[in-house]
């Protein structure tokens, strides 16, 4: 069978499956539909989480980007695994006890304040909003690479699967689908990886490979004799301070990102919330540390299949004219030898952030463009895998990005519906019509998810550094603030949310003013060395501190505020009948 | 410093609900002392001299920063969840 036949099976059947599981899980109230009715086991949880979290980004370009940065690509391996040690410490745990549906219900609860409530829906909306794009985008990249079917096309079939079991199953829909959906990615994932990792050192474990195969040491040798720096030395392409402001700023945010917290609500028990932190953070880190050994293997397999080969020969290889084709790879005889030379610096001029491949770049020796995406998208057939690995690729990428795009928006309709809606404007209605409202409030989430899909803005990757930042600056503080001191109140948390929100955005504003607002240079470079990705640790540092003085000047929380704090650090009672 | 402030805040009182948060914090100061060491200290700041070192094959900073930091996170949450099973029953606050 071909790979297209093959693809079409493989995400047929696994589309399928969603659907089937989004029928049988469909839910008839607000329990249902928000938390799972809170039975969801821990592994399965945490394999729910595990695909929530890791979007079309990680599992399509997160190795090709590592592949370029080399050890500073750890930025994002530490980055988006270290907060969930966090959130399995200091959040999870005690949000769980809360028994409520969202984050903005304990924010305004624990500061019985409409206005923190409703800054904090605010926020989760914003973050999930921009995430969500990215994720539909992912969709339509995935259906027109391996189906040739237009990105426009394909955002809408992805909408309507993810409409279909969310608005049906809700929280619970979503949970088994994404439980199903992390078990293609996780397979899409390794079966390439382990066939790279055997083919290039014989050691068919990537982890393993990774550390005691000599493949570091060839490719640190190969990257310098073509001018660049060692593959494995720190710092190149950024300074220690932003590495660690950046890793920082990523771990800080992803504790705070609310689709992720959400998950933890899901569990029975407090217990099982912990665990479920933990399966997660095996089930990421399953991905997480094969995606550098492959960044590693793919990049050594790249540059020495390339550099000094003649142009024609490498030419006839099946994959380098296949993805040429597809501008993903893109070779240019710049000085007319017929050979292939790989060196630093970009083979062409840009053009609005993107390769202009009628205009080589003259000022550098540098033959060969590659885009990010290669590295994954192209492994199973420079290990020369069967047709249906590719196909699986295709399912496992869709799946990744269909799984996260469902806990988006989940956590985008509970802000608008439960959170704006019932707690805000309509305090009486009724369960039937709060369940109604959920199902309707999904309905302009899904227009908006296919909007950006198809008409990406030009700064999304600028954007998700704003999601970050706002998650670390805003949400992260607030929380852990209202479980870790009893004597914070709403004006401390109120301004501390202020202060760090402000700060963050007027900075990552400054930073990306080309990008945000079309101007010709940013305003600042960087904020003393730290750069946009990174600043979100700095507004966390000044919310927590702006909070604690704040608190300390103005009266103390009333006493019924101090009674839910002392409650929720006792894991009893998560479990009994008094859900709202 | 808010771990600290947490602690303190509840050392004044003689409650034995107040003692299992005050163990619990304990711990979690413990751990969250390893995790920022792993993380921000073997794995960035130490990564360069770390480097001269060899696990099997890789450079000791840069197997650090990429794969064994990781490990240390996993292994984090499941010593929390562990030691916190043994801390709900010890102090009768399990379901």
């Amino acid at each position: 069978m071909s790979v297209e036949t093959w693809t079409y099976l493989l995400v047929g059947l696994s589309f399928a499956l969603y659907f089937y599981i989004g029928y049988t899980a469909r839910v008839r109230d607000t329990k249902g539909f928000y938390v799972a009715g809170r039975g969801v086991p821990p592994v399965a949880n945490g394999a729910a989480t595990a695909a929530d979290w890791m979007s079309a980004a990680s599992f399509i370009s997160m190795a090709g980007l590592i592949s370029v940065l080399g050890y500073d690509g750890a930025i994002y391996l530490m980055g988006w695994t270290g907060g969930y040690v966090l959130l399995a410490l200091l959040l999870a745990p005690y949000l769980r006890k809360y028994r409520k549906f969202t984050v903005p219900d304990f924010v305004g609860d624990r500061y019985a304040s409409t206005t923190a409530r409703t800054l904090a829906a605010l926020a989760t909306i914003f973050i999930s909003l921009v995430y969500v794009a990215g994720q539909m985008r992912g969709v339509g990249i995935v259906f027109s690479r391996f189906l040739a079917i237009d990105i426009a096309q394909g955002v809408l079939i992805g909408v309507a699967v993810v409409a279909f079991f969310a608005i049906l199953g809700g929280m619970k829909g979503v949970t088994w689908t994404q439980a199903a959906q992390y078990t293609i990615l996780i397979l899409a994932y390794l079966i390439p990886g382990v066939a790279l990792a055997y083919l290039l050192t014989g050691n068919p474990v990537p982890q393993l490979a990774f550390a005691l195969s000599d493949i570091s040491e060839r490719i640190n040798q190969i990257q310098t004799d073509l001018g660049f720096g060692e593959y494995t030395a720190p710092f190149q392409s950024k300074p220690m301070l932003d590495v660690l402001a950046i890793t920082g700023a990523l771990m800080v945010g992803t504790a705070g990102l609310p689709h992720v917290i959400i998950r933890f609500y899901t569990t029975p028990d407090v217990r099982s919330a912990r665990y479920s932190a933990f399966w997660a953070l095996v089930f990421i880190g399953l991905l997480y540390t094969t995606a550098p050994a492959l960044a590693m293997f793919a990049r050594y397999n790249l540059i020495s299949t390339l550099h000094n080969k003649p142009i024609e020969q490498v030419r006839q290889i099946d994959w380098v004219a296949k993805w040429e084709q597809t501008g993903l790879l893109k070779i240019v005889d710049k000085n007319g030898d017929g050979v292939v030379q790989v060196a630093k610096g970009k083979a062409f001029q840009e053009k609005g952030g993107k390769p202009d491949f009628n205009a080589p770049d003259m000022t550098n020796p540098n033959e060969v463009y590659l885009d990010n995406d290669i590295i994954v998208l192209s492994t199973p057939e420079v290990a020369r895998l069967a047709p249906f690995v590719i196909a699986l690729l295709a399912a496992g990428g869709l799946a990744a990005a269909l799984s996260t795009a469902s806990g988006l928006l989940i956590a985008m309709s509970s802000a608008v519906a439960h959170d704006l809606y019932y707690r805000v404007f309509n305090p009486r209605a009724p369960e039937r019509l709060r369940l109604l409202v959920g199902r309707l409030a999904m309905l302009p989430a899904l227009a908006a998810a296919a909007y950006l899909g198809i008409n990406p803005p030009g700064f999304v990757a600028q954007v998700v550094a704003f999601a970050f930042g706002l998650a670390a600056s805003g949400l992260f503080p607030a929380i852990l603030l209202g479980i870790l001191d009893r004597r914070m109140n709403a004006q401390g948390a109120i301004a501390g949310m202020l202060v760090g929100l402000t700060f963050t955005s007027v900075m990552i504003g400054l930073m990306r003013a080309p990008q945000l607002f079309g101007a010709a240079q940013p305003v600042i470079k960087d904020f003393f060395g730290i750069s946009a990705e990174g600043i979100g640790i700095v507004g966390m540092v000044l919310n927590l501190v702006t909070a604690l003085v704040v608190s300390r000047l103005t009266p103390p929380p009333p006493t019924h505020i101090q009674e839910i704090v002392d409650s929720i650090r006792i894991p009893r009672g998560a479990g009994e009948a008094l859900d709202e | 410093m808010l771990v600290a402030t947490a602690y303190l805040s509840c050392m004044r009182s003689p409650n034995p609900l107040h003692a299992y948060w005050r163990a619990n914090v304990r711990l979690i100061a413990v751990l969250l002392s390893v995790w920022f060491l792993t993380a921000y200290i073997i794995s960035i700041v130490l990564a360069p001299w770390l480097n001269q070192f060899r696990l099997g094959g890789a450079p000791l900073g840069f197997w650090f920063a990429q794969q064994g930091s990781i490990y240390v996170f996993i292994l984090l949450i499941w010593i929390y969840a562990r030691r916190m099973d043994a801390l709900d029953k010890q102090y009768d606050v399990h379901e």
